[in-house]
């Protein structure tokens, strides 16, 4: 017990676990739609971008989510408009800015003094190093974001799986996929200083790709990816604390453990499940031409 | 009313018929529906995408999708009730799918999959049904049903446009034709616009017109 107990005397850690609680439920919702939508990549590419503004309001000894909500906004418009206009093939002129984004923000850096301690706070993120202000603005951010995915699930849901019919039905399309960027650019912000710059995608991507392989319903997707990510966190959090290991990394490896369990142990999707259905499908191969119902191609 | 929209590939049907659901814009002209510009009377036309169209990955079961089509009525910021429910599973069993309603869209065949978009475009409540190609790939029993669901429509005054290479189904099934290349080449009742004449001029050399002796 004294090994849940002990680290909780810090407040230190009191605040990390419910920034991480917090960053959890936050990334398991949002996270759904960049793994049902395939924006990986987008996702990828939105933390790498908002790095420059990252350091920016460091150097200027503000709030690193001021200058990367800017950054991450701008970034989330201007993908959004690029990819509407289909002229430059999307993924290389994405490629190229972020990268180009990313090594703005590591020159900046390097002008100042103390450059490789900054570089790794910033990159790997500093759970251990945030303040209760930092927790009370993750979680205005967490409850705005939320409260937006939540409220438009319905639109969100239609858009992702037949953009034809949303467009048909009169639905302002372009406008739901740009406010969608704008919610995971939100999300990838105010994570930032959970797991840095460069492990912030495991945490949006992880636990939602575990959760879908678990069922085909959207309502539980939902709700499993979100147990599965405050689970990681909170698990991954005391275990570098005990383990003396990097916070953020512990966190997405803890993820990444219960992604790999889900892969092999899943009732529908897992591994061993669909080879126990191959093996019996093999068996009764003969039912197949009697049974009406299984069309399946 | 059913009317059959044929021609070529490439001749515009499907952008036609996009144009008409609102998903395209017109670079010339407009599109209007009972009088009013179509944008305002977006909710009433119920369109049938193609299958490649849809994301079917999407953890969604068939009464998932046939509530899709009660969205626009339901509203911003609502959640379809009780009675939109009572309505995706009558659709549903209308369709020849009764039960399965909690099975998830890629369980389903081809053909099975198809009907539940038609039912989807049932609860719809539409004025106008556009189906873009949706005999591709169906078997003769689909056929039936979706043949059933069609005459369903036409009987409620609701008007249905069918964009499809199928010309054996227009001729046997439709009341009004349209030919397209690229250009309206012919559009009336099927018995006087299906004739060969009409035919070798939409299809150029594509088809090959039998004229039955008489």
């Amino acid at each position: 017990m004294s090994w849940l107990t002990e680290p909780l005397e810090y407040p230190f850690m009191q605040r990390a676990l419910m920034e991480v609680v917090i960053i959890g439920v936050l990334c398991g919702l949002v996270g759904c739609f960049v793994v049902l939508r395939g924006l990986a990549f987008i996702g990828d590419a939105l933390a790498h971008a908002v790095f420059p503004g990252v350091v920016l309001s460091y150097v200027a000894g503000r709030s690193i989510l001021f200058g990367a909500f800017i950054f991450g906004s701008l970034t989330a418009l201007g993908i959004g408009i690029l990819s509407r206009s289909r002229r430059v093939s999307e993924d290389s002129a994405i490629g190229v800015i972020f990268a180009a984004f990313f090594a703005l923000g590591v020159v900046i850096l390097s002008r100042q003094g103390g450059f490789r301690q900054d570089l790794g706070s910033l990159l790997f993120g500093n759970i251990l190093g945030v303040s209760t202000t930092d927790v009370w603005v993750t979680l205005v951010v967490a409850l705005i974001v939320g409260g937006i995915l939540l409220g438009l699930l319905k639109e969100f849901t239609l858009t992702a799986f037949d953009p034809t019919m949303a467009r048909s039905a009169g639905y302002p399309v372009f406008a739901l996929d740009l406010l969608l960027l704008l919610l995971v650019s939100a999300t990838i912000v105010v994570s930032l200083q959970t797991v840095g710059n460069i492990l912030i995608l495991a945490l949006i991507v992880t636990p939602p790709a575990a959760a879908r392989l678990l069922t085909d319903r959207l309502s539980y997707m939902m709700m499993a990816s979100v147990g599965l990510a405050v689970f990681s966190g909170v698990a991954g959090l005391f275990v570098s604390y005990h383990a003396a290991t990097a916070a953020g990394a512990t966190i997405v490896l803890t993820a990444t453990g219960v992604f790999l369990v889900c892969v092999v142990l899943a009732p529908n999707h897992g591994l061993l499940a669909t080879s126990r259905a191959r093996r019996r499908g093999r068996h009764h191969a003969h039912h197949f031409h009697t049974n009406e119902e299984i069309e399946v191609s | 009313m059913v009317v059959g929209l044929i021609g070529p590939n490439g001749s515009g049907k499907s952008t036609l018929l996009k144009a008409i659901a609102g998903v395209h814009t017109p670079s010339a002209g407009s599109i209007r529906l009972g009088g009013k510009p179509i944008r305002e009377s977006a909710s009433h036309v119920a369109f049938v995408p193609q299958r490649e169209e849809v994301n079917w990955d999407f953890p969604v079961t068939a009464r998932d999708v046939v509530l899709m089509g009660r969205y626009r009525s339901v509203g911003w910021l609502r959640w379809p009730g009780r009675e939109d429910r009572r309505r995706a599973d009558e659709a549903l069993a209308r369709l020849g799918l009764e039960g399965m309603g909690d099975r998830h869209i890629s369980q389903f065949s081809g053909g099975q999959q198809q009907r539940v978009f038609l039912a989807r475009a049932m609860v719809q409540d539409p004025e106008l049904v556009l189906l873009d190609e949706p005999f591709t790939g169906i078997d003769v029993k689909n056929r039936e049903v979706f043949h059933g669901a069609i005459q369903d429509f036409a009987r409620a005054g609701i008007s249905v446009l069918i964009a499809t290479h199928d010309l054996a189904e227009v001729q046997a099934t439709m009341d009004m034709v349209m030919c397209l290349n690229r250009r309206m080449v012919a559009f009336g009742p099927t018995a006087e616009t299906f004739t060969p004449g009409n035919l070798r001029t939409t299809f150029g050399g594509q088809v090959a017109v039998f004229e039955a002796a008489s």
